[in-house]
Order: structure tokens, then C-alpha cells, then sequence
């Protein structure tokens, strides 16, 4: 079973989009340009979630993703002034070979099993009900099946922030011990 | 509609650029930034999955995924900041210390 | 009643542990009272034990105190016995020791051992008690060690005085020693005993005796002449009486209690308690008889010659002890448990007036600073107005040892002689003409000897400065010494001829336990010869009193050599040294020299156990440690190293990326892995 053209055209271009802005986030020398890049790329996957019946993710994809977490990282690009990086000296010399022999393996692997033999997929496609998807079904699920994980996560981001005031607030620390030194 | 295994090509691209990335640049942020893109490659796959079997257990998982991958930032960019504070650098082969 | 008899043991249990804890910090006071309150507390118990034993019509009672070895058909309980016999030394061990006890307070003031003492002392009397009190002969002999350790201790209590600062430690040594061979007769009886009996319990093995008479006539001569070796040991009979004179090394209260009144006395207990074993060996009891009526004149001959206040007492105890072995032999137990009782009296009553003497002459050497031998006769004379006291308490004592009419010493001893005179003429035996022969004549010494030595001591002038300036004691000394002079005077009123109450009240022990009739011929002869001998005595030595305290004995002119074997105690010491302590020394030091030290410890320890241990060993830590073992143990460290150095160590590059392209590795051969599968 083959999708329609239009569908395809539009699956196709938006691919081509994707691919490419993850490349250029790749291969750009300035990392404000490779963080441009990747909310574009991020753009295009929150459509593609759109295509794919999932607009809650797609949502909190642009939000999270594409603006709190991008935003964060152009902040510390800016905050550091580490938009280039300092020609140096290290040459790790097997790396980069090495490194593309990987890939071309893990990409002709992986191909090799999507799109040949190995696994079976998308030959049983199924229309979701309306309302699969919805920002309600979702919360239905998150607060009934997934509350626990869902509580544990709260814990993980407290985790989280403690860490980042305790690893980035070192100077105050270090004046207290200074402090209680002349003490 | 447009096949799973479509989806799952794609997905597997972003994949292996996100591998180049770290395996190839060594600024940190841009380091991260190749992890997010895997990160966001392995969500694809999550909904792409949730849309062929029906089930909506996919997508939630998507939704911890980024939670974690947010926290993960969080930390990973004081990290960050910090070794900057000691180093003046955010070359990941600067920091290279830890060796036999 | 009866269940009251543990306590007896309890109190000098009490007060010893007392003493051994806090001795220290109590003082002399204190210490004293404990240790003659927990003897005189015994001592109730003990009277209470009798009328117990009356109300109990006389029939023996046994009370268990703990079960102590139970194997297969061998039990030995810790049983104490209540008879007529263990209650009459009970009360006399207990008495006689309660006054001793108080009698020790006064003479051991100021000794830095002081509480030391007294926890020896309660000992000793716990040890006596277990003895008396046993219902085995296993419990008995447990007694009968206790009281030897007791008495080594307090021999050697000044242990750093004496011939070489040693003199009082090898006494101890001595004492301890030749009672050991005792102990080994002993031993050997009662391994005998239960071999034919299968108990040691006093009731199965009289009554197996008792009841199978003649069958086991052989076995019973050989039992009992093996007791006799242990009696002997412990009562300080021919052959093993020589450490009882050296003994004397202890404090004075100790020859008292323990060499004179109570301890010494153990192994005629021992055989009036075996008697009926000895009633079915006649050859044993004449052996018995023999042996101690010779020790009696013996221990005489030797206390007239001596110059030392406390060894001619001492002599004279070994004599006194041949009568009362004699008496056993000659199977006169009552006249050997009543001479037992009134010279526990008398004897410890001169013991201590002698220790009383010592104790005054000392005082008198400390004033006058004469050091001479305080205990040397010779250094005493003309006591009698300075020691008023014990002037009298002394003559009481020797008059009744002397046998004289009415007091105590003459009833007893003269139970004795009417017994041998009786086995003798009456019943015709020439064992018991002998010994009363031999007994008369140790009679007639002994009162000859200590009118000697009353006149040395007590009258003429003073012979050295230090008895010039004696004085009299304190009364914790004398009070004793007169309730013990009391009891010398009265003693003998437990056994009149005509009531025979001791004889009748140790009937209920053993049946043919009996008091002798009064002989009238006996007595008359005896008292003859003692009066006569006291008048000699005078003649001797109140008539020409001694010059200086260098010069000769009087009696030297009349006896002349014999007197000095006598002072030589017969040689019996260089007799032993030279046979046997000679012959020992000689094996000892060919065990430590030859078989010892040249054989074991040079050949075979050095020679061949050593070399061929060095030898083996050297093998083991050369070739076989050295290059075998530690060589491969190097190896592996060194390849261990080298791996590390060489291949681990350029591995860890300290890259990330690096680490991050070992896992893409990881991760693409997995997959190709299970891509293959």
C-alpha cells in the first residue's frame, strides 16, 4: 500500500528539511548558527508529530524543545562568548576516520533492517479514532497509568535544578570557606 | 498515509548525524545539542510506533523522555559553566586530565 | 539441726574471702575479729552438731552439701558426716582454733602479712573441717592435702628468714615433701579400697570389711599398712617425723594450731576411722603399735638434748603421737581419741606459752638490743617473775603433758599404758608388754624433759640481756592461754574411768569402740615414775643451774656421747641426706645433665630434630621458595605490569570522544551481532 502523492511530496520535503538542518547544525562553526539550526530542525519534527495524530507532543515539542531548551543553550553560548571555538592543538588522529566507518556501518545496519527483510513495518496501518492523540486522552493516561513515573519526574527536575544552582553557585561557596578560614 | 518505515529512515539519519556530531565536534554545546538530536530522533521512532499500534503509551513516553532530556540539559550546561569557570574553554579535548 | 552443718565450713569460708579481699584495708583489728568470728561461729555450729547428735539418739547423719564425681558405679558426693567421732573433732578443731585464733591476733601484731595470715589460718581451718566432716575417703584426702598445703604455707610464712634467708622456705619445702610420701601410701590404699569395695563412702567400705572378715585378711594387712605409711607422713611417725621439728620455722600459732593440736592429729583420725579395716589385720595392728610406741621414745630421747625452746616441743608432739598410734594398734581408739583431745589442750596451751616466751624475750632483745636466738634456752633463766602468766600457764601445761595427777595428761595417758598393759598381761599378747615397756619409759622422759625445761626457762637468773628485759603480753595472748590452761586442768573430766563418757559417746560411731577400766597398778607406777623423774630433773638442772648461755648441758657429765646422738636427733637427717635425698640429687642431676641437657636437648633436639628441620627447611626456602615459588609469583607480577603499562594504560586517553567512539563500537558490533544471528 503506497501513500498518496501529495502526502509524500510533503513527507518528502519536510524530510529533506530535516536532514538538512541537522547537518548544518553539524557542520556549522559557530555554535549560535548550529542552535538555529537545530530549532529549525526541531520545527520540522514537531510537524511531523502533527502528521503522525500526536498534537500534544507536537506542542510540547516547540515549547520545551524548540523554545525552552534552545533558548537555555543561546543563553549559554551568549553567557560564555564560546560562539568559536580556539584553533587547537589536540589531533586525535584514528578519530575522525574511524568515526565515519562507524556511522556508515550503524546507517547501513540500520537501513538494512527498516527497509529490508528484517522487520515488517507499516503494513498493517490503522486510522485512529478521532480524539487519539488529544491533550485530554493524554492527561487521562499520564494522571491514571503513568501517576508514579509521572510524580518521580517532579523529583528528577527538583534534582535537576538543585544540581544546576549547586554546580554554577561555587563562588559563594568558596567565600564561606574563606570566610570561616579567617574566622 | 505515509509508512512507518519512512518515518523509522528518517529517523535513523538524524540518528547517525547526531552520532557524527558527537563524535566529531568537540565544543561542548555542540556536543549537547548532537545528543538532543538523537534524543529527538528515538521520540520520532516512540510516536511514529504509537501511530501504527494505536496506543497512546508511546507518546507518554515521549513526553518523560523530554522532561528527562530537560533536566539533563539543565545540569549538562552548569557543567558546562563551570568547567568554562576553570578552564576558559569549552573544548571537550581540553578536558582530558583523567588519563592513564 | 543437722542441715546446719554446712555452715561450719561456710564461716571460715567467709572469713578467709573476706580477709583475701579486703584484708588489706581493714587493719589488724578487723581483720582479727573476722577471722576468730567465722572460727568461733564454727565452733557454735558445732556444739549445736551435738546435741543435734543427741536428740537424734547418737545415729549418724549425713547431710549433702553437692554431688561431685558420678562415673559408671563411682559416686562421690560432697557429703558431710555427722558422728559422735567427726563431731568431736569438729568441736575441738574449732575450739581449740578459736583460741588459737585470738592467741594470733596478739602475737602476729604488726606483721606486714598480717591479714595474709589469717587467710592461711581460716583456710587451714575450712581444710581441717573438710577433712573431719567427710563421708569419703576421696573428700577425706581432699582435706588431708588442704591441710598440707596450708601447713607448707605457713611454715614458709617467713619465707625470707632463716638459714640464708631460705632456711624457713626449705623447711616448707621439707615438710611438703616427706608428707608427699605419705600421701603416696595413702593413695595407693584407697585405689586398693575401691578396687575390692567399688566405693570410697565410709558406710560400703566398713561394712564390706566388717562383714567379710578373714576372705579378705591379706587385702585388709596391705590396706592398712598403707594408711599407716599415710598417717605416718601426716602425723610424724617413724619413718617420716623429720619435718616436723622444722616446721617449727612457722609463727607460733601455727605450731600450735596445726603441728601440735589439730593437723598432726589427721592421721590418727584417719585410722580410728579405719578401724575396722584394722580389726581384721592383727599383724597390722601390732605394726601399728610397735611402731608408734617407738617413735614415743624416740622423739623423747631427742627432746632432751635440744636447746630450742619450740623443737623440744616439737619432739615431744612427735612423742605424744606415738602414744596415740600406739594406742590405735593396740586397738584402744577411745584412749587414742581422749589423748588426742587433752593434748590437743596441753600441747597448744605450751605452744603458745612458749610462743608467749619467744614473743617476751623478743621485746626484751628489741630493749636491751641483744639480738641473740630468742628461742635459744640458753639465752633465757629467771622468767618466772617477769612472765607471771605464762610462768603459771606453762607449768600447768607441762604437769599435764608429765602425766601427773589430776589433770588432764594423766587420764589419758594413762588410759593408754592400762590399754597395753592390758593387751599385754591379760591378754597375753608380747607386742603389748613391749610397747607398754617402751611407752612407760617415753613417759618417764617426758616429764623429765620438761622439767628441764621449765627450770632453763623459767628459773635461776636471766642468761642474756634480752631475758633480763622480757616482759609480760598483752591480753590477747594470755586470755587464751589461761581458757586453754582451764581446759589442760579440766580436760581429762570428759573421760573419768568411772563414767567413761567419751567411750560411751564413740560407741555410737563403732561398736566396739570401749573405754578401758581404771588399773590402779597402771596408774600408781606411772605417776611414781613421773615424780621421780620430775625430782631427778631438779636435782639435775635446779641444783646446778647453767652458767652462761655457752655453757654445756649438765646431763653431758651423766650421758655423755649418747647425749650428743641424742642432739643430733639420732642422725637421722644425715642418715636420710646421705641414702636418699643423696641418691635423688645423684639421679636428678643425671636426668637433667646426661638424659637431658647431653641426650634430649643436645642429640636428639639439637642433632637431629634441629639439623634436619634447618636442613628441610633451608631446602624449602632456597630452591624451592626462593627460585620456584617467589620466581613465578615475580613473573606474574611483572606480565601483570607490563600488560598494564604496555596495553591498559594508552587505552585510558582521558578523550571523550574517544570513550564516546568506544561506545559507538560497542554499540555497531552488538548490533551486527544480532543482525547475524
Amino acid at each position: 500500500m503506497l501513500p498518496n502523492i501529495p502526502e509524500l511530496v510533503i513527507f518528502l520535503v519536510l524530510a529533506v528539511i530535516a536532514v538538512a538542518a541537522a547537518l548544518g547544525m553539524l557542520a556549522s562553526s559557530n555554535a549560535i548558527y548550529s542552535a538555529l539550526f537545530l530549532v529549525v530542525n526541531f520545527g520540522v519534527v514537531a510537524t511531523f508529530y502533527l502528521l503522525l495524530g500526536a498534537p500534544f507532543i507536537a506542542m510540547a515539542q516547540v515549547t520545551v524543545y524548540a523554545g525552552a531548551i534552545m533558548v537555555l543553550f543561546l543563553f549559554v553560548i551568549m553567557l560564555l562568548g564560546a560562539e568559536k571555538m580556539k584553533q587547537t592543538s589536540h589531533n586525535l588522529l584514528w578519530q575522525k576516520p574511524l568515526s565515519i566507518v562507524l556511522i556508515v556501518l550503524l546507517l547501513s545496519i540500520s537501513f538494512y533492517v527498516v527497509l529490508g527483510q528484517g522487520v515488517s513495518v507499516g503494513s498493517d496501518l490503522m486510522q485512529n479514532a478521532s480524539g487519539y492523540g488529544s491533550p485530554s486522552a493524554i492527561g487521562t493516561l499520564l494522571f491514571q497509568k503513568y501517576l508514579f513515573p509521572f510524580e518521580a519526574t517532579s523529583i528528577l527536575l527538583l534534582a535537576a535544578m538543585v544540581g544546576a544552582v549547586v554546580l554554577t553557585g561555587v563562588r559563594r561557596q568558596r567565600r564561606r570557606i574563606r570566610k570561616s578560614r579567617r574566622l | 498515509m505515509i509508512p512507518t518505515s519512512y518515518y523509522l529512515a528518517l529517523s535513523v539519519i538524524l540518528f547517525a548525524i547526531g552520532v557524527a556530531g558527537v563524535l566529531l565536534r568537540r565544543n561542548a554545546i555542540i556536543l549537547f545539542m548532537a545528543i538532543e538530536l538523537m534524543l529527538n530522533s528515538a521520540n520520532l521512532v516512540f510516536v511514529a510506533y504509537s501511530r501504527q499500534f494505536g496506543a497512546l503509551d508511546g507518546q507518554i513516553l515521549v513526553f518523560f523522555v523530554m522532561t528527562v532530556a530537560a533536566a539533563e540539559v539543565a545540569v549538562g550546561l552548569a557543567l558546562i559553566v563551570t568547567i568554562f569557570r576553570s578552564k576558559a574553554s569549552i573544548d571537550v579535548d581540553d578536558i582530558s586530565m583523567l588519563k592513564g | 539441726m543437722f542441715e546446719l552443718v554446712p555452715f561450719i565450713l561456710l564461716f571460715p569460708v567467709l572469713g578467709l574471702l573476706t580477709n583475701l579481699v579486703f584484708g588489706r584495708y581493714l587493719g589488724e583489728r578487723f581483720v582479727g575479729i573476722i577471722a576468730s568470728g567465722a572460727v568461733a561461729a564454727s565452733f557454735i555450729v558445732s556444739v549445736i552438731q551435738v546435741f543435734a547428735l543427741v536428740n537424734n539418739n547418737f545415729h549418724v547423719e549425713t547431710v549433702l552439701v553437692a554431688d561431685w564425681i558420678t562415673i559408671g558405679k563411682m559416686y562421690l558426693p560432697w557429703q558431710i558426716r555427722v558422728d559422735t567421732l567427726s563431731v568431736t573433732m569438729m568441736v575441738l578443731v574449732t575450739g581449740v582454733g578459736t583460741l588459737i585464733h585470738i592467741y594470733a591476733v596478739g602475737y602476729m601484731h604488726g606483721d606486714k602479712r598480717f591479714a595474709r595470715f589469717f587467710v592461711y589460718l581460716n583456710l587451714f581451718v575450712v581444710m581441717m573441717l573438710v577433712l573431719v566432716a567427710a563421708d569419703n575417703y576421696l573428700m577425706l584426702f581432699v582435706g588431708w592435702e588442704g591441710v598440707g598445703i596450708c601447713s607448707y604455707l605457713l611454715i614458709g610464712f617467713w619465707y625470707d628468714k632463716g638459714d640464708d634467708n631460705l632456711g624457713n622456705a626449705r623447711a616448707g619445702r621439707k615438710a611438703f615433701v616427706v608428707n608427699r610420701i605419705g600421701d603416696f601410701g595413702f593413695l595407693i590404699a584407697m585405689f586398693m579400697i575401691f578396687g575390692a569395695v567399688g566405693s570410697l563412702q565410709f558406710d560400703a567400705v566398713l561394712y564390706y570389711f566388717e562383714n567379710h572378715g578373714m576372705e579378705v585378711g591379706q587385702l585388709a594387712t596391705t590396706i592398712t599398712l598403707l594408711l599407716l605409711v599415710g598417717a605416718a607422713g601426716k602425723s610424724a611417725q617413724i619413718p617420716l617425723f623429720v619435718w616436723l621439728p622444722d616446721a617449727m620455722a612457722g609463727p607460733t600459732p601455727v605450731s600450735a594450731l596445726i603441728h601440735a593440736a589439730t593437723m598432726v592429729t589427721a592421721g590418727i583420725y584417719m585410722m580410728v576411722r579405719s578401724a575396722p579395716i584394722y580389726a581384721i589385720a592383727p599383724s597390722s595392728q601390732m605394726t601399728v603399735a610397735l611402731l608408734g610406741a617407738g617413735t614415743a621414745l624416740m622423739a623423747g630421747t631427742i627432746a632432751l638434748a635440744q636447746w630450742d625452746i619450740k623443737r623440744v616441743l616439737a619432739y615431744s608432739t612427735i612423742s605424744q603421737l606415738g602414744f596415740m598410734v600406739a594406742a590405735v594398734g593396740l586397738g584402744a581408739h577411745v584412749a587414742a581419741m581422749f589423748h588426742l583431745i587433752t593434748h590437743a589442750f596441753f600441747k597448744a596451751l605450751l605452744f603458745l606459752s612458749a610462743g608467749s616466751v619467744i614473743h617476751g624475750v623478743e621485746h626484751g632483745a628489741h630493749k636491751s638490743d641483744d639480738h641473740c636466738d630468742p628461742q635459744d634456752m640458753r639465752n633465757m633463766g629467771g622468767l618466772k617473775d617477769k612472765m607471771k602468766i605464762t610462768f603459771g600457764v606453762y607449768v600447768v601445761g607441762a604437769i599435764a603433758l608429765a602425766g601427773i595427777f589430776p589433770l588432764s595428761g594423766f587420764w589419758s595417758k594413762d588410759e593408754i599404758l592400762a590399754d597395753a598393759w592390758h593387751v599385754g598381761m591379760v591378754e597375753g599378747h608380747w607386742h603389748g608388754m613391749t610397747v607398754y615397756i617402751l611407752l612407760a619409759l617415753a613417759a618417764v622422759i617426758t616429764a623429765f624433759y620438761m622439767t628441764r625445761q621449765i627450770i632453763l626457762v623459767f628459773f635461776g637468773s636471766s642468761r642474756s640481756a634480752a631475758a633480763n628485759h622480757a616482759a609480760e603480753n598483752p591480753p590477747t595472748m594470755t586470755v587464751p592461754l589461761i581458757g586453754l590452761a582451764i581446759l589442760s586442768i579440766v580436760g581429762g573430766g570428759i573421760n573419768l574411768p568411772w563414767s567413761h563418757t567419751l567411750g560411751s559417746w564413740l560407741e555410737h560411731t563403732h561398736h566396739f569402740f570401749h573405754g578401758i577400766d581404771f588399773n590402779l597398778t597402771v596408774a600408781l607406777t606411772s605417776t611414781a615414775l613421773a615424780v621421780a623423774s620430775i625430782f631427778v630433773g631438779f636435782i639435775v638442772y635446779y641444783r646446778r643451774p647453767l652458767e652462761s648461755s655457752t655453757a654445756p648441758d649438765p646431763l653431758m657429765s651423766v650421758l655423755g656421747p649418747s647425749l650428743k646422738f641424742f642432739y643430733n636427733k639420732w642422725y637421722i637427717d644425715e642418715l636420710y641426706g646421705t641414702t636418699f635425698v643423696r641418691l635423688y640429687e645423684w639421679k636428678a642431676r643425671f636426668l637433667a645433665f646426661k638424659v637431658d641437657r647431653d641426650f634430649w636437648h643436645d642429640f636428639v633436639h639439637n642433632q637431629i630434630i634441629l639439623k634436619s628441620f634447618k636442613n628441610v627447611s633451608g631446602t624449602l626456602s632456597g630452591p624451592v621458595d626462593r627460585l620456584g615459588i617467589n620466581k613465578f609469583f615475580d613473573g606474574l607480577a611483572y606480565s601483570v605490569h607490563n600488560i598494564a603499562v604496555k596495553v591498559l594504560r594508552p587505552v585510558q586517553t582521558g578523550y571523550v570522544r574517544n570513550y564516546a567512539l568506544g561506545v559507538m563500537l560497542g554499540v555497531v558490533m552488538v548490533l551486527g551481532i544480532m543482525l547475524i544471528r
